[in-house]
């Protein structure tokens, strides 16, 4: 991207009267194209460290001694001194943030205390779980919530409208955890349709091998349909749990969206030529819709993987929302830390991704 | 268009006269007379006026707790453990044999607490970067934005339990962490609602009569930003009490045994199965609150910001 930028540099900036007839237009948008990609890195870049400065600051506020968590409080006074050194406390401060971002770019996010193994491997391990939730939860929003919003619309200030609009209303006064533990109680403890906690039930737990760590996928794989139908009865409730927050939002953005499109001149134009009511609405409304709607959904996505921290308690969901909070209930910071510089990370990579989704997929935005 | 609705009757007379004259005498009457007509637009929303009901009761419940609350909060007989609703406790007993109904009275205040605290120390800070980004513009805005990107940039709820960890769990330190994660969204906003009214004629008058900077920023832009902000902050709350409730059920927040809502959820956890109204009945209060925020806010913006009005 940055080699397109530079191509196009000279072509424009050739001061001749006609240049500007001369630059071929392929030319020019390529360049702004690429200058718009340079621009979005370099915001990139300086977000990216502006969180890690966030992070290492926290780091460094903690009441809690990272010499003493290493060695412990019996250690003599001259090792305590020797692993001073070696975790380079004694260096400045500016000093020390630049060795973590370069450690952080190394993947290596310290050890973590509770499980003594390294950071970066236990997300690892934990990272898929919370993947594979937040995924079927935003297939199953999108898929209810897309038609949902569309037939608000459509039937403005009629009893869909009214649904979609009481839906969202509880989907943003409803606490997550809450409606995870009444959903338990009343669909596993008392009429036991689907799994309970965890992924699996702990007896499959031990024998079944886990490949992507995704088991559902694993359990198709492996040709495996107990494991996966076992699987499915333990996804369900959590998985529809999110669901339906990430609904209320796509569904209530969707309305909105297509409200602005039915009141264009082109709808009325569809309508009066005669094309069907059906196909105004879900081919040249829906159409254009979802072009924002992209952003809307990968913004959905990406607040899925943070709001799992307490659909993942609740289910004891072993992700990575429930790593961060055990890893915090337990001060072991640097599992704390890299998990959220993890997050962030992944936050950050999902806004750029629906950012360059609109851009490919509406013409108005590539200017 | 309510003001004729009032006016074209008869000209009333006492204090609704000069609420809604047409000649108002000092500016105090003109403001009172706006907050009148705005009333008057608001209290037709029935769902808003259900909200705000909602709120009001909130209130008055975390005031006057200690006379409506049949029980202590905090000391139990343990004989009266995990019962029941009953004549005695409505709403049942806890493990310690806490009446759960006098936990939810005190866990008002906890509440509310957490919201106006948050409220008033997140909207001013975003209200003065904002300001203070939109009307110097070049490389103050430039940073100040950048800024608020990062804090946009992360999660909220995991920034918040970072902020937890780094500080130690408790309510003063969760209050703190929500307050640091949720002002960038004002921020935002202000300096969107600045940079329409920098180049107004009235805050160039305002400099030629060489008024500073900061008398500009403060006098002239931001009772500007304030009713947009007042709509965005309220349709907040309803979220900040479900980050409280969550920081409280993860054992972050309030600590036991304090009656805090969220902690009162994560107490009930264990006794689910056969015992299952010490956990859902704090649920429901948590979810009553921020349904009525969030009806609040909504009625609110119909009459503060109708451009904004999100429903289409």
């Amino acid at each position: 991207m940055t080699g397109r930028a530079e191509q196009g540099g000279p072509e424009t900036v050739r001061p001749s009267r006609s240049g500007a007839r001369q630059a071929s237009p392929g030319r020019i948008r390529l360049k702004r194209a690429g200058m718009m990609a340079l621009r979005t890195l370099g915001s990139l870049a300086v977000t990216f460290l502006g969180l890690l400065i966030i992070t290492f600051l926290i780091g460094r506020v903690l009441p809690i001694d990272p010499v003493l968590a290493a060695v412990g409080d019996r250690a003599p006074a001259d090792v305590y001194d020797r692993v001073y050194h070696e975790m380079g406390l004694h260096l400045p401060l500016y000093q020390q943030f630049f060795d973590y971002v370069m450690r952080v770019f190394q993947g290596d996010f310290g050890t973590s205390v509770l499980t003594s193994r390294p950071v970066l491997d236990d997300i690892v391990r934990v990272f898929p779980a919370t993947l594979e939730l937040a995924t079927i939860a935003t297939i199953l929003g999108v898929l209810l919530g897309v038609p949902m919003g569309v037939l608000a619309a459509v039937h403005r200030g009629r009893w869909p409208d009214h649904c979609v609009r009481v839906l969202g209303l509880f989907g943003y006064s409803l606490p997550v955890f809450w409606l995870g533990l009444v959903g338990l109680l009343l669909f596993y403890m008392k009429l036991d349709w689907v799994g309970g906690p965890g992924r699996l039930d702990a007896a499959m737990e031990d024998f079944f091998e886990p490949v992507t760590g995704l088991i559902l996928v694993d359990a198709l794989l492996q040709g495996d349909m107990e494991v996966f139908r076992n699987a499915v009865s333990h996804i369900t409730l959590p998985a529809a749990l999110l669901a339906y927050f990430s609904l209320a939002y796509i569904a209530r953005m969707t309305r909105s969206f297509m409200l602005e499109q039915l009141a264009q001149e082109y709808v009325l134009t569809a309508r009066v030529k005669g094309v069907s009511e059906a196909r105004v609405i879900w081919r040249h409304a829906l159409g254009n819709v979802m072009v924002p709607l992209i952003t809307v959904i990968a913004l959905s996505y990406a607040h899925l993987l943070e709001g799992s921290v307490l659909t993942e308690t609740v289910f004891a969901w072993p992700g990575l929302g429930s790593y961060i909070t055990s890893s915090l209930l337990n001060a072991d910071m640097n599992a704390v830390l890299g998990g959220t510089i993890i997050v962030g990370g992944v936050f950050i990579g999902i806004n750029l991704l629906s950012d360059l989704l609109y851009r490919l997929f509406d013409p108005r935005a590539r200017r | 268009m309510s003001k004729t609705d009032v006016i074209g009757s008869a000209a009333p007379q006492g204090l609704r006269g000069w609420l809604s004259t047409d000649t108002p005498h000092s500016r105090f009457q003109a403001r009172m007379g706006r907050l009148w007509f705005g009333w008057l637009t608001f209290r037709r929303n029935r769902l808003a006026m259900l909200g705000l009901s909602i709120v009001l009761l909130l209130c008055a419940v975390a005031l006057f707790a200690p006379l409506l609350a049949p029980y202590n909060p905090v000391q139990g007989v343990l004989n009266d453990r995990l019962q029941a609703g009953s004549a005695a406790h409505w709403f049942g007993t806890d493990n310690m044999g806490r009446d759960i109904l006098s936990r939810l009275v005190y866990g008002a205040r906890y509440t509310l607490l957490v919201v106006v605290l948050v409220a008033v120390t997140a909207a001013p800070i975003g209200l003065l970067v904002g300001t203070v980004a939109g009307y110097f513009g070049g490389w103050v805005d430039t940073v100040l934005m950048r800024v608020t990107d990062i804090f946009l940039a992360f999660p909220k709820l995991i920034l918040a339990l970072a902020f937890v960890a780094a500080l130690g769990p408790g309510l003063e330190n969760a209050v703190l962490a929500i307050a640091l994660t949720s002002w960038p969204p004002y921020a935002r906003l202000a300096r969107a609602e600045t940079l329409t009214v920098r180049t107004a004629d009235y805050i160039a008058a305002a400099r030629l009569q060489g008024l500073s900077h900061p008398r500009l920023i403060v006098g002239h832009i931001m009772p500007m930003c304030t009713s947009s902000l007042i709509v965005r902050v309220t349709l907040d709350m309803a979220g900040i009490i479900l980050t409280a409730a969550g920081l409280g059920f993860l054992g972050l927040g309030a600590q036991p045994p304090l009656p805090e809502w969220g902690a009162m959820i994560s107490e009930g956890r264990q006794f689910l199965l056969n015992q299952w109204w010490v956990a859902t009945v704090p649920g429901l209060a948590i979810f009553i609150v921020s349904l009525g925020f969030n009806l609040l806010g909504d009625g609110l913006r119909d009459v503060l910001d109708p451009r904004a009005g999100g429903n289409g």
